[in-house]
Parts: C-alpha cells; sequence; structure tokens
C-alpha cells in the first residue's frame, strides 16, 4: 500500500485511526491555472523506496515513469508479503488503473504503447517472469473492486489458483483539469455525505492485494457483482439504480444479512450527486441501519486505486475492531438518514460491504468476511 | 464449465461491415462511413453525433448485431452484460483532451471531451440505449488474445444474474483506424 501517507499497510491504517489526511492545497502546481485539494506522493520518499526494494536488473526500461514506480512498489510489496510463487502458470496479475501513463501524452511524440495501462501491467507480469497475458481492469472508478471481483472468478473459474491485484493512478495535469472541468472538485477538504459538502478531492495511491484459492484462515470475499445505471454517462442515477441492484446481488451471493454487516465501506466522494444517490441505493437496499463510513477524506479520490486501498483499509480496522471516521463529516446532508459517523467506532462484527460507483453509469458491491463459521 | 453459444456477430473496420458473416456494407461514399451507417439505421439518436470514436464504433457495431437479435428491444434487463476488450484504452479521446489543456495561453478543458477519456464509456452508452442493468466492465489487454477472452467471457457467465453477454473487441484509434468484433453470446439453458 503505497500513498502519501505511509508505504506499509500498518502506516497507513494508523494515519487513518489518528485522522491524519493526506489532503493539502496545491497552488501553481504543474503551471495550474487553478489551486487545488489533493493528495499527491512524495516524489522523494517514492524514489528511495523504488530504489531500494525493486530489482533494476529486471526493469526492462532505464528509467520508470511515477505511475510505473508506485505500481511495480505495490506488487513487490504484496508478493513478498504473501510469499506465492509469482512465476507459477497457476498465478495471474490484474491491473486496476483509470489513466495510467496518460502524462506521457505530454511529450511531443509519444510511445503510445506505453501510454496504455495495458503495457504496465505487461512490465509488472514481465518484472515477476510470469507467463500469462494480465488483465487490466479500466472501468472508471469502479476499476479497483471490479478488478477484484474479476480476480476472484478467475479462481472460481478454476483458471488460476493465485491473482495478484494491484490498483494504481497518479495525478496529472491531464486528469485535474478534466474533473475541474467537470466541476467535481472541491476548494477545501472534502467533506463526504455532509450538508456542507462542495465536492471531490483527487489523490495519488497505489494498493495491492493477493488472492488465492482454499479455506485458509483470513479475509475472503463471499460474493461481488457490478450493475449499470442504463441512464447517464457521468452523472449518477437519481434512484441509485446501479448501485441498489448490485448491493442487492452481493447481499444475496454473500448470504450475509444487514445485520451481519459491521459497515458499509462506500465510494463517499463528497459531491451533492453521488452521495445522495449512494443514500438513496443503501436505503432502497434495506441497509439503512449498518454503519456507513468512506474514506476519501484521508487520501481524496485515489480513482483506480480506491477500490483496493479502501477494501484493504477497512479490513484491517474491522481485523482492529473498529470502523475508521468518515473525516471531514460533519452534519448529514442526504436525504436517507445514514449511520455515519466523525468518530472511529468500535465493532465487533467480521464482515462488510464495499461499494462503488463511477462514469459509464457502473457500479460495483463486493461483501467480504473474516469469520471462519462462514 | 459454463457453456455458452453464439447468437449473432459484427465486424466492423473502416471499409465494411459484415453481420453474422455476410458483408451488409461497404465504404466508398463521400461522407464517413459511420455517418453513412447511422443513416441506414434510420436511428434519431442525436446523442451519437456526441461520442468519441471508440463509442461511436461500439454503439453502431452494438446496433446491429442487437438488430439480428428480433426480439422486443429496450426492456429494462439485468441479465445481459456488456464486456469489451481493446488495447489501447481510450486513447483518440485522451489524445483530443490533452490538446486542449497542452498550451497554457489556450488552456480550455472540455468536460464534453473529458467524460470520454475511460474505455468503459462506451459499454455505458450501450447500457442507456438498451436499457441494460447489468454487468458492465471493460479489460484492458497487451495485445489481442483469443485466450485471454474466451477466459473472460468464461468469468463474466460466472456472475450472479449473467446469462448473455454483449462482447468482443473494439479498437478505435481515429476515423480511419478502428476495429469491431463484436458477439452476443447467450448461455445454454
Amino acid at each position: 500500500m503505497i500513498t502519501p501517507i505511509g508505504f506499509t499497510v500498518e502506516e497507513n491504517f494508523a494515519a487513518v485511526m489518528s485522522g491524519h489526511s493526506a489532503l493539502r492545497r496545491y497552488e501553481g502546481l504543474w503551471g495550474m491555472p487553478f489551486p487545488f485539494v489533493g493528495s499527491l506522493l512524495p516524489d522523494d520518499e517514492l524514489e528511495k523506496a523504488f530504489a531500494e526494494k525493486t530489482d533494476d536488473g529486471r526493469l526492462p526500461v532505464r528509467e520508470c515513469t511515477r505511475f510505473e514506480k508506485v505500481t511495480l512498489l505495490a506488487a513487490v510489496e504484496a508478493v513478498r508479503h504473501s510469499g506465492i510463487d509469482p512465476q507459477s502458470p497457476r498465478v495471474i496479475f490484474i491491473l486496476s488503473s483509470t489513466k495510467g501513463n496518460v502524462v506521457l501524452l505530454e511529450n511531443g511524440e509519444p510511445d503510445l504503447e506505453r501510454v496504455t495501462p495495458a503495457h504496465t501491467a505487461q512490465m509488472v507480469a514481465d518484472y515477476f517472469h510470469n507467463p500469462n497475458l494480465p488483465l487490466t481492469v479500466s472501468n472508471a472508478c469502479i476499476s479497483g473492486l471490479c478488478a477484484q471481483i474479476e480476480a476472484y472468478r478467475c479462481l472460481v473459474s478454476g483458471h488460476y489458483d493465485v491473482a495478484v491485484v494491484i490498483g494504481s493512478d497518479v495525478l496529472s495535469p491531464f486528469i485535474v483539469a478534466g474533473f475541474q472541468s467537470l466541476k467535481a472538485l472541491s476548494d477545501e477538504p472534502c467533506r463526504p455525505f455532509s450538508a456542507n459538502r462542495k465536492g471531490l478531492n483527487l489523490g495519488e495511491a497505489s494498493a495491492a492485494v493477493v488472492y488465492a484459492n482454499g479455506d485458509g484462515e483470513g479475509w475472503r470475499m463471499l460474493g461481488g457483482v457490478v450493475r449499470n445505471d442504463a441512464n447517464h454517462i457521468s452523472g449518477p442515477s437519481r434512484t441509485g439504480e446501479g448501485s441498489f441492484r448490485a448491493l442487492q446481488v452481493a447481499m444475496a451471493e454473500s448470504k450475509l444479512k444487514a445485520n451481519d454487516l459491521a459497515c458499509l465501506n462506500v465510494h463517499g466522494t463528497a459531491t451533492l450527486y453521488n452521495d445522495e444517490m449512494e443514500s438513496i441505493a443503501i436505503g432502497r437496499a434495506g441497509l439503512a441501519e449498518v454503519p456507513v463510513n468512506a474514506l476519501k477524506g484521508y487520501y481524496g479520490h485515489t480513482l483506480g486505486a480506491a477500490g483496493i486501498l479502501e477494501t484493504l483499509l477497512t479490513m484491517r480496522a474491522l481485523d482492529d475492531g473498529q470502523v475508521p471516521a468518515t473525516r471531514g463529516f460533519d452534519t448529514l446532508g442526504v436525504s436517507v438518514p445514514l449511520s455515519v459517523s466523525s468518530e472511529n467506532r468500535v465493532v465487533s462484527k467480521k464482515a462488510f460491504v464495499k461499494l462503488l460507483s463511477g462514469f459509464g453509469g457502473c457500479n460495483a458491491a463486493a461483501a467480504f468476511t473474516n469469520d471462519s463459521c462462514r | 464449465m459454463m457453456r455458452y453459444h453464439v447468437l449473432h456477430t459484427v465486424k466492423l473496420c473502416p471499409s465494411f461491415l459484415e453481420v453474422d458473416g455476410r458483408r451488409v456494407a461497404e465504404a466508398g461514399g463521400e461522407t464517413s462511413f459511420l455517418t453513412d451507417l447511422y443513416r441506414r439505421l434510420g436511428l434519431d439518436y442525436p446523442k451519437f453525433f456526441k461520442m468519441d470514436i471508440l463509442s461511436k464504433v461500439g454503439f453502431l457495431a452494438s446496433e446491429f448485431l442487437l438488430e439480428q437479435e428480433g426480439s422486443e428491444r429496450f426492456v429494462p434487463r439485468d441479465d445481459r452484460a456488456v464486456l469489451l476488450y481493446n488495447r489501447y484504452s481510450s486513447m483518440h479521446a485522451d489524445q483530443v483532451f490533452q490538446e486542449t489543456i497542452a498550451h497554457p495561453e489556450d488552456f480550455f478543458p472540455k468536460p464534453s471531451v473529458f467524460v470520454y477519456t475511460l474505455p468503459n464509456i462506451v459499454t455505458g452508452e450501450i447500457a442507456i440505449r438498451n436499457k441494460y442493468h447489468g454487468e458492465s466492465n471493460f479489460i484492458l489487454l497487451p495485445e489481442y488474445s483469443e485466450q485471454a477472452i474466451n477466459q473472460a467471457i468464461e468469468c463474466a457467465f460466472l456472475a450472479l444474474g449473467t446469462t448473455s453477454l454483449l462482447t468482443g473487441w473494439l479498437e478505435a484509434l481515429s476515423e480511419n483506424d478502428y476495429n469491431a468484433s463484436l458477439s452476443l453470446l447467450n448461455t445454454n439453458q
């Protein structure tokens, strides 16, 4: 887990539980004509970690881009911690990214092949001498959860025993100007589900998780699904259609009841429309009583990394019997009375649902448990 | 292993359109081939003209594919997923958007261009047109691979509630360089 507030899960977990946020205000960065609030990875620490933890003899290029560095770093850490053999033909690498190396388009004659995230995915697979063609899920803001659902199915299908899933995105004028043009950015730290929320912040991160077949201890995905709003390519459905349907199917597939859930870790970007839509979807799915939290107040919206970063932090916090506070939340400002809190909450349940939604009308929900009885 | 069968196929490139292996249109007119095909469908769907090239190609290919099905369309359904693949993501829209922010003296990022800088927007366009509430996803591959695509199809059919799939390779790098090869698949009952 490589973020502006920590390069390990433990560092990130500790930072989040103590209320530390990576969000800050950037003025004049990259010559951008407007200031913005976001969270950027520290270059010097990134360089240092990359030099220490990767073997440049195994890299195909002399100078990796920031995107390639954070992606490789997260993959190296995840592979090392899990102890898997990444060279095995039973292992597949899956990348989640929305914009990959898009910053390279700033060059006069960009290497288009290297711009596409599929190229970075291949670079990671090659680094580990893995023989399989890597997949890259590029499904807007739900990519990180969608990639984990794809991993789950790769294992259930019997094609693979292990899936290494990495979610990464870094910021550039392209992404910041784009979200600014949509008037989606807040000029202050975001306030998910609050009455006075003004929009989202963008953030950089890379996070990786390893899924394996088996009955071992630890966290398991019980089911996950994608549903589409079939309504608008860039605006959420007013009825929460896709998120509602995704929640309904994920709950049915997991056989969990609302009562079993420690929390719903939702998207909570802090745009007016997203948070309102999520509240409607959660209400329609009969889950309004379940504690809801969102982590964008610590990291901003980390795009292709969000689904993995937020899932892993929720797992780590629940291992500790806690649901992290929704940083930035004050007065509830959505039409369905959700249980959102600005404080860390103590819980004993060991299951949660992760929810995300994105452009293209896509929505993903997946259920996870660490209860060996299920 | 999940068994499925192919209902219909479409292949669209700058020189021709094939439906179920039959050549049904060839380029050659004065106007753009894609606009010709839009007119040929007799559609009144002005949103088409706002789409980027990836969405236009994917939208038209899906229309010719679904036209073949003959059953009632535009009835909301959850059981049909839209799953597309390519190598270069939304490269053309990315390049167009980059141009709008490349010059500080002419910095004018357009939201109508930015929204198309994601490959999965075309899956959303197809879902909106057809009222598909099922799964939608876009997977990038470093190269075309029958094996990887067949595995992705099998995985897509593992989803709870998915019995039908609109799927295929969809690459569109410019008005003169695109390739859609889409299929409509159903699970065997």
